[in-house]
């Protein structure tokens, strides 16, 4: 009977969450919603197999990088403010920027944060940066079996190199940021969740 | 001894008044406008009940979760716009991220395995999702319709459903006992029908007849969306079938054996049920004999919330035979007939159904189809899954049922894989020639 109630009351820290995340109160009731949805067993927190039941997720080739994100430093369980806290970095960015005070942590949803969330998708090994052997795992995720290594090789060795200012062979965070300064990510990288 | 007495006598009329008023109408298919007028009442109150909130709502603002609106803004323009289009590019796993993380936040599957939510609360507490206290009015209303539905419906219900399952036994056991004959046939086809409709009643069960023209005959195959095992109750209402299934154990399985004896039922051992060419050629023995009832088969193997069609397995359209199909919808405002198996067992969906309001469902039969020329069963079972979906006004989804359970095939991956391939190597292959 409890499991009806989806009142802003019955969510934990939701202040906390709040400020951290920028969400409304009303979004997060949603993604609370959503979350109670998604544990079936409302255990309280989700694991990878939650994740892994949604269709339109396993069916995307990146969908265990993404089910991944959600468990940092190799941990088995999500809560919801873990949960809401990845969300966030796909929040649209704040249009009323103004200056931010400093001493303030970074939103969640800036630029450079979308752009570390990505990052992570491709840098496994979470070295700061994506080796030349990372992109070609990425490249072999999208594409599946329809492309020969040689092709994907080829594709693997253009992009490095294009990336590549220092020389390394990899592509570190800033070259990444770099080479996609142009790019309007805040467009790309936002959900925007409807009233 | 007075109190005995007293007690004995209120139980022989309650029995006598049930006997007459429920039983014996049941048993001829004549109704006496009881049940008729305790829904316009249920109607009437509920109307007004909505009414109270609405005026009570427009002086704060409340979340009004609308069950069909999304909860985000999508963008569903094809890979090809979301993506940069020529050749591999940084930003492309963006465009899967995004899509991977929308589907964490909203997925059309997910929200069909649970119950509908309202539009306006029906005073049940089970769906009083957002409601909030209204006024002492409504409240009353509510605490009235908690002691109605649970002091006086409830043992009623509880009264009819374990006559009519004890008739069903008792019955189906006694003609079982005649020689093969159009009696017999006759008689089944009547125990059959009266403890059907005496079940209905225990559920306060509404249902309206569509296009009675098209029912099943015999020597087909029936058709329909499955949303909880109430489905065949409402159809074997209204026509006599053969139900297909795996033999169960306990009450089930007593049923089970028991209507066997009186009409011949496909029931198959649970190691049967694994080789599928096994259970394809009983069907068609079955569908075969002309004389024998239509067969009754769900095809999305699971229940779904009533919103959406799914997947139909295309096992019963290898079959052969005609196809009737039939689109069942139930109006979820007067009781939620969805059942969760993973949320609630058999007997606490049962008491569930026992105390909402009613059921009330519309069921649509269709004109039969046949498997046309150089069609596959894939084929046709998206065929007439498309029709049941536009009779019954439900979401067409092409995603499997078992979903609830299992995970997604790796090979679905494919497809996504392929598109993306296409995109950036066939341009990029272009490009090399050029050089």
């Amino acid at each position: 009977m409890g499991s009806c109630s989806s009142h802003a009351a019955s969510i934990p820290d939701l202040d906390s969450i709040r400020r951290e995340t920028g969400f409304s109160q009303a979004s997060l009731v949603r993604l609370y919603h959503r979350f109670q949805a998604l544990d079936k067993n409302q255990k309280g927190y989700l694991c990878r197999t939650d994740l892994q039941q949604i269709g339109a997720l396993a069916v995307n080739p990146l969908g265990d990088r993404i089910i991944e994100s959600f468990f940092p430093n190799g941990s088995y369980s999500v809560d919801f403010p873990g949960f809401v806290r990845v969300l966030a970095h796909f929040r649209p960015v704040d249009e009323y920027t103004g200056v931010r005070d400093p001493k303030e942590p970074e939103p969640l949803n800036s630029r450079m944060n979308k752009l570390r969330f990505a990052f992570q998708l491709y840098d496994q090994d979470r070295d700061g940066k994506i080796s030349w052997h990372e992109m070609l795992q990425v490249l072999r995720l999208m594409v599946g079996v329809q492309v020969t290594d040689e092709q994907l090789e080829n594709i693997t060795d253009r992009t490095v190199q294009e990336a590549d200012e220092d020389g390394d062979g990899a592509v570190s965070f800033l070259e990444f940021v770099k080479s996609l300064e142009k790019m309007n990510i805040e467009q790309k990288m936002s959900i925007r969740i409807l009233k | 001894m007075e109190g005995g007495d007293l007690a004995v006598k209120i139980l022989s009329t309650w029995l006598t008044l049930v006997l007459v008023l429920i039983l014996l109408p049941s048993a001829f298919g004549v109704s006496l406008g009881i049940s008729e007028l305790y829904m316009k009442i249920l109607v009437k109150t509920l109307e007004w009940a909505t009414l109270r909130i609405e005026k009570g709502v427009q002086k704060e603002s409340v979340l009004k979760n609308s069950a069909s609106g999304g909860i985000i803004q999508r963008d569903e323009s094809p890979m090809e716009k979301g993506l940069s289009g020529r050749d591999f590019e940084l930003s492309d796993a963006f465009y899967f991220s995004k899509k991977g993380l929308e589907a964490i936040v909203e997925d059309e599957v997910t929200q069909r395995f649970s119950s509908e939510e309202l539009v306006s609360w029906n005073l049940l507490t089970r769906t009083n999702v957002n409601f909030q206290y209204i006024s002492l009015r409504l409240t009353m209303v509510w605490v009235l319709g908690v002691i109605v539905r649970y002091c006086v419906l409830l043992p009623l219900r509880v009264t009819l459903a374990f006559i009519g399952i004890s008739l069903l036994v008792i019955g189906t056991t006694l003609v079982g006992q005649l020689p093969d004959n159009s009696l017999k046939t006759w008689l089944s086809e009547l125990v059959h029908l009266t403890c059907c409709r005496i079940c209905v009643r225990a559920l306060s069960g509404t249902i309206h007849y569509h296009n009675k023209q098209y029912r099943p005959q015999k020597g087909g195959i029936c058709v329909a969306n499955h949303t909880s095992p109430i489905d065949v109750l409402i159809l074997t209402t209204d026509g006599c079938y053969a139900m297909v299934g795996q033999v169960h154990g306990g009450l089930m399985g007593i049923i089970q054996r028991a209507m066997v004896k009186a009409c011949p039922h496909v029931w198959f051992e649970r190691s049967e049920m694994k080789d599928r060419h096994q259970v394809t050629k009983r069907l068609k023995e079955h569908i075969a004999d002309k004389k024998k009832l239509p067969i009754l088969i769900f095809p999305e193997g699971t229940c779904i919330n009533n919103t959406s069609v799914m997947m139909f397995k295309k096992g019963s359209f290898e079959i052969g035979g005609t196809i009737y199909p039939v689109a069942i919808k139930y109006n979820p405002q007067f009781g939620d007939a969805f059942w969760n198996s993973s949320k609630y067992n058999m007997v606490s969906y049962l008491l569930r159904m026992m105390t909402s309001w009613a059921i009330v469902c519309d069921v649509w039969y269709m004109p039969p189809m046949i498997r046309e020329e150089g069609e596959d069963a894939v084929q046709f079972a998206n065929r007439v899954k498309s029709a049941i979906a536009i009779q019954g006004g439900l979401t067409e989804l092409s995603w499997d049922g078992g979903l609830k359970r299992a995970k997604v095939k790796d090979t679905f991956k494919e497809e996504q894989q392929k598109n993306y391939s296409k995109m950036i190597v066939g341009n990029g292959s272009l490009n090399s020639q050029l050089d």
